[in-house]
Parts: C-alpha cells; structure tokens; sequence
C-alpha cells in the first residue's frame, strides 16, 4: 500500500519537472504549467486517500477558504507588485513548515516515538521555516514600501548576527536532549528573529537577489518537512524549488559583479537621497536636454531603435504608452527591440512580464548577450528608467564602483535619449557618464507623461 | 527503480552522463535496500533531485524567470502533503489548529500560485506577421 502512494507521488515529482521544463521557452510554459497543476492535483488526491489521513471537516474547510483567496489574489494582482506577492507567497511556505514541524513534534510525542534522527530534522524544518517567514515578510515590506527599502546597518551587526545562529544550533541541542517542546517553540521563536536581522541590512535594488534566496529558502524548507515526513515528493520538490532559487540567486549576483556574501552582508546603496544639487551640477558638466519632439522626430526617421526599459518603467507604469511607442514606430516601418538588463527591475524577469501585459510581443524582447552587439547598428537608443546597468564606467572606469559590472552597451547607439525623472544618481549612488557623451540627450519627466506625449508626438510626425 | 525513471525523464539531453552515474549510484544503494535506513533514502533521493533541478533550471530562458519563481512557489505548496498528514491523523496530540492554518495557507500557496503563474504565461504573445 505504501508503494501504491510513493508511486504515485514519484508521478507528481515528475510532473513537475515537466513543469519547469516547459520553461524553457514560451510556447510550452502554459503546457508546463498544466502539468504542474496535475501533479500537485494528483499528489493532493491521493494524499486524501492515505490511511492516516482522516478528520475530513478540518481538511475541507480550510483548502476552500485557502484557494478562494488564492485565486482572488492571483486574479486581481497588478503586475508591478509581482515581487511583493511572491514574497508574501514564500513567507507562506515557510510558515507552513513551522507549524508542520511542531505539529509533527507533537504527533511523535503523544506517541512516543521520537528519536535523534527526526529531532534534528524537526529542528532543522522549524528553523529553516521560521528564517524564510520572517525574512519574507520583511521582504515583502520592504517592496510594498511599508518598511523603508533603505538598508538598516548599525554596529555589530554581523556578530550579533552569528551569535544568534551558534544559540540557535546550542538550542538545537538542548532540545535533542531534552525532547522539550518549550525548547523547540523557543528556538522557532529565535529564528524568527534572526528571519528579520538577515534581510533587514539588504537594500531595495538588491530585491532580485533576496527574492531569489527566500524561493531557495522555501524550498529548502519544504524539503526539510519532506525529511521529518519521509515524504519523497516533499524531499524532490524541495530539492528542486531550492535549486531553482539558489541558480536565480547566482545568476542575479553575477548580473551585478557582486558576490553572493557581499550582498547578505548588505549596506549597498545606504547613499542616494535626493539632491538638489545634481540637477545644477550635470548642467555645468554640460548635459544635454530634448524636447520630446525632437525625440519623436529622431525616432521617425531611424531605421532601428532600441528601447531599453528600467525599473523607473515599472514605477511609472510606463509599459503602455510604451507599447504605444513601438506600434506606431512599426508602423512607420522602424526596427523596434527592446533590451533587458538581467537585474532590472524588483525580481528576475520582472520587465519581461510588464512588457508582456502591455502586449509587447516576447520575440522583439532581447536579453543583454542576445542584444549588446546590435546598439552600434541602431539610430536611436531609447533608456527610460534604467540608470546604473546602462553606466559605460562599468567598462572603462576602473576607480567606479560598477566596474566590472556586464551593462547594455547603449552607448554605442548612433543617438541615446533617455527618460529620467531628474539627474539624481541610481542605487550605486554614481553619476552615469552616459548622460554627458555627445550623442546622448536627456528628456527629463514622468516615464508615463513623457512616453505618452512622445507617442502623440509620432503620431504626428 | 523509481528514481532511475525520475531521472531519465527529468533530464536533458546534456545530462545523460550525470543520469547514468546516479543511475549506477542509485542501483548500488537499492542492493542493500533492507539495511538502508529511511534518512538515507531520503538524502540519496535529495541529491539526485538537487542535481535534476539544476540541469532544468538552467534551461529556462531568462524571460520567464518570473513565471519560474511563481511557479517553484506553487509547487513548494506540496507541503500542504504534509499539513493533511499532521491535521488528518487520529492523534492523542491537539494538533487540530496548528494543521487547520497550515492547510489554509498552503492552499493560498498552491492555487494562488499555479492561476498567477497561468495568467502570467497567458499574457506573453508572438509577434503578429
């Protein structure tokens, strides 16, 4: 019997997999997708029919609710606030592995049968689990910006920081020896301290990297549960979810030509308040400012533009009128691409799905290595909202703190018009020589008011 | 041996010599199947999963990283396996509550998560020619 059940929980394992497999392009995601629906389908169903599983009344009641909210959350989601729902999601799992964990506990203690093998399991489940749901929560209040994004670092920190985990683990083993359940509330408890501690030094633009990190902490978690439960499909799944995690996390890093330490340490971008002075000093420095009419005159007569949106898009909610932009360009029988910076935007990809709700088709959408050899072949490169990843400093400045730091060679574009708000700096708190290169104008505004004038203008033209 | 055809199946191409040595590992631990204790085959499925999921991931093109997160979301709701299991079991314990709000929010995890992951996939198009 238990053969029947692992067997059918090996099938859901691989549905999944199909399911991220279906990733791997755009056309078979919505088939990956279902298959992941049917595995976690199938996996629930027969769980239903386990021999331990009974009290139905408690089982029933709170899946309806739990899916109603679900899918009226998922529904009425805006795009833009894709990072926040994904960190509330994550906290979730983590807690969920919390109260497994000590349910499980007490399940084992009533009858008796905990041993030092499950007890390490349970400990390692609840703090993995507490760590995740507190960290998320944080993340998520950082991104929703009820919480200030801006680091907070104070003295001692990091100590502070690695004298709870060593208590943590001494917890660990007090609880080992004591089969205490006050002991392991406890050490929950404390890890939900060190949850907050751990992502409350990490700033706002270096959200890809933590959003990445709590989905590879929640798969961990789950995997965790999978070990106290010696259920393998927890143990696969969590495997899988914490390997995803942990390659975006990379990936993010590399991006950024930081290392993965240097962003958990955190404190990056604890500079860039406004300043007032900025705007002045680029206008001794000699920048140049258009008129959106120029832009739009430029862009009419080009044969190639390509558009490279930042995060400043997302903020202003920008992709619509940018959308606008590229038809009526298309119209006129202009080139339009766009290029994405790996790291632009509050999570991995997160452009891609803006652009994506707008209706800008996925095949004019170019990622950074796909694209950086083109900028030279195109008339008019168009930045709005991108700052930091568009810097040539990265290149060519050895003194910048960017250096090193892979960028969308816009520069290299016959024209560059960008789109900003005011000259302030971007989250490296450096000035961008972009701005200042001869080819290059500014158009100062609202990303939205200034992409839509922009679009009436073509209109005109 | 299930965890062979998990492998074979989750696999690409690029992966085959991988798929053959955890192939060769995973028959060697199932000769000694009896004396294998339940951690064990549990760490050896963990790891060979591990290196399943890496091989996938890379795979997936870096326009749908978000989809990708929201979608590792919704199936590390499958520790909704394990709240039924904590909340359905006939137990002297008083877990009732404990497993009631781990079911209700792995539910949001799991449904809230596949129709976002849906909706989102739905939206991105081919160019029209």
């Amino acid at each position: 019997m238990h053969n029947f059940f692992a067997f059918v929980y090996l099938v859901a394992g691989i549905l999944f997999i199909f399911g991220l497999k279906g990733l791997s392009h755009p056309e078979s995601a919505l088939r990956g997708n279902t298959s992941g629906m049917v595995g976690m389908g199938l996996a629930l169903l027969i769980t239903l029919f386990h021999p331990d599983v009974g009290n139905y009344g408690w089982i029933f009641l709170p899946m309806l609710i739990g899916a109603g909210i679900g899918i009226f959350i998922a529904q009425n989601i805006q795009m833009k606030a894709m990072p926040q729902l994904v960190a509330a999601f994550h906290s979730l799992v983590g807690m969920a592995a919390v109260l497994v964990a000590l349910g499980t506990f007490l399940i084992h203690q009533a009858e008796g049968t905990l041993d030092n093998v499950l007890m390490t399991e349970l400990f390692l489940g609840s703090f993995i689990g507490a760590v995740t749901f507190t960290g998320s929560v944080i993340a998520f209040g950082k991104l929703q910006e009820i919480l200030k994004s801006a680091p907070v670092v104070f003295a001692g920190q990091h100590k502070l920081n690695l004298a709870m985990i060593i208590m943590v683990f001494v917890l660990g083993l007090i609880f080992l020896a004591s089969k205490s359940y006050t002991v392991l509330v406890l050490l929950t408890l404390l890890s939900f301290v060190i949850g907050v501690m751990i992502i409350i030094p990490i700033g706002g633009a270096d959200m890809p990297v933590v959003i990445s990190m709590l989905n590879s902490y929640s798969g961990w978690a789950a995997a965790a549960t999978g070990f106290t439960l010696n259920n393998m499909l927890l143990i696969i799944t969590g495997a899988l979810v914490g390997s995803s995690g942990a390659i975006l996390s990379y990936i993010m890093c590399k991006a950024m030509n930081r290392s993965f330490i240097s962003v958990i340490l955190g404190g990056f971008g604890a500079t860039g308040e406004a300043d007032d002075g900025a705007m002045s000093n680029a206008r001794a420095k000699g920048v140049k400012e258009a008129a959106v009419d120029d832009a739009a005159f430029m862009m009419a007569n080009a044969s190639k533009v390509i558009i490279v949106p930042g995060y400043g898009m997302a903020v202003a909610q920008a992709q619509h009128a940018v959308k606008e932009i590229m038809h009526i360009l298309q119209e006129k029988e202009v080139e339009v691409k766009f290029a994405i910076h790996p790291v632009a935007g509050r999570m991995p990809g997160h452009m891609n799905v803006l652009l994506a709700e707008a209706d800008v088709p996925y095949d004019v959408v170019f990622e950074m290595e796909e694209i950086n050899n083109e900028f030279s072949t195109a008339d008019v490169g168009f930045v709005i909202g991108a700052n930091d990843v568009v810097n040539p400093d990265a290149k060519t400045l050895k003194s910048s703190p960017l250096y090193g730091m892979p960028i969308l060679e816009v520069y290299k574009s016959k024209l560059v018009f960008v789109c900003k708000r005011s000259m302030n700096p971007g989250y490296a708190g450096v000035d961008n020589n972009l701005f200042y290169q001869d080819n290059t104008s500014m158009v100062f505004g609202d990303a939205k008011t200034t992409c839509e004038k922009l679009a009436a203008a073509l209109k005109e033209t | 041996m299930a965890i062979e055809h998990l492998l074979i199946s989750g696999l690409g191409a690029s992966a085959t010599e991988v798929a053959k040595t955890a192939a060769t590992a995973v028959a060697a631990a199932a000769h000694g199947a009896e004396s294998l204790s339940p951690f064990m085959t549990g760490f050896i499925v963990f790891v060979l999963a591990c290196f399943v999921g890496y091989h996938v991931i890379w795979n997936v093109t870096p326009a749908l990283h978000t989809p990708l997160i929201a979608v590792t979301n919704a199936i590390s709701g499958i520790i909704i396996v394990g709240a039924l299991l904590v909340v359905g079991k006939e137990s002297e314990a008083d877990v009732g509550t404990l497993g009631f709000v781990a079911v209700l929010i792995a539910s949001i995890n799991v449904f809230g998560g596949f129709a976002v992951t849906r909706r989102m996939l739905a939206m991105f198009k081919k160019q029209k020619r």
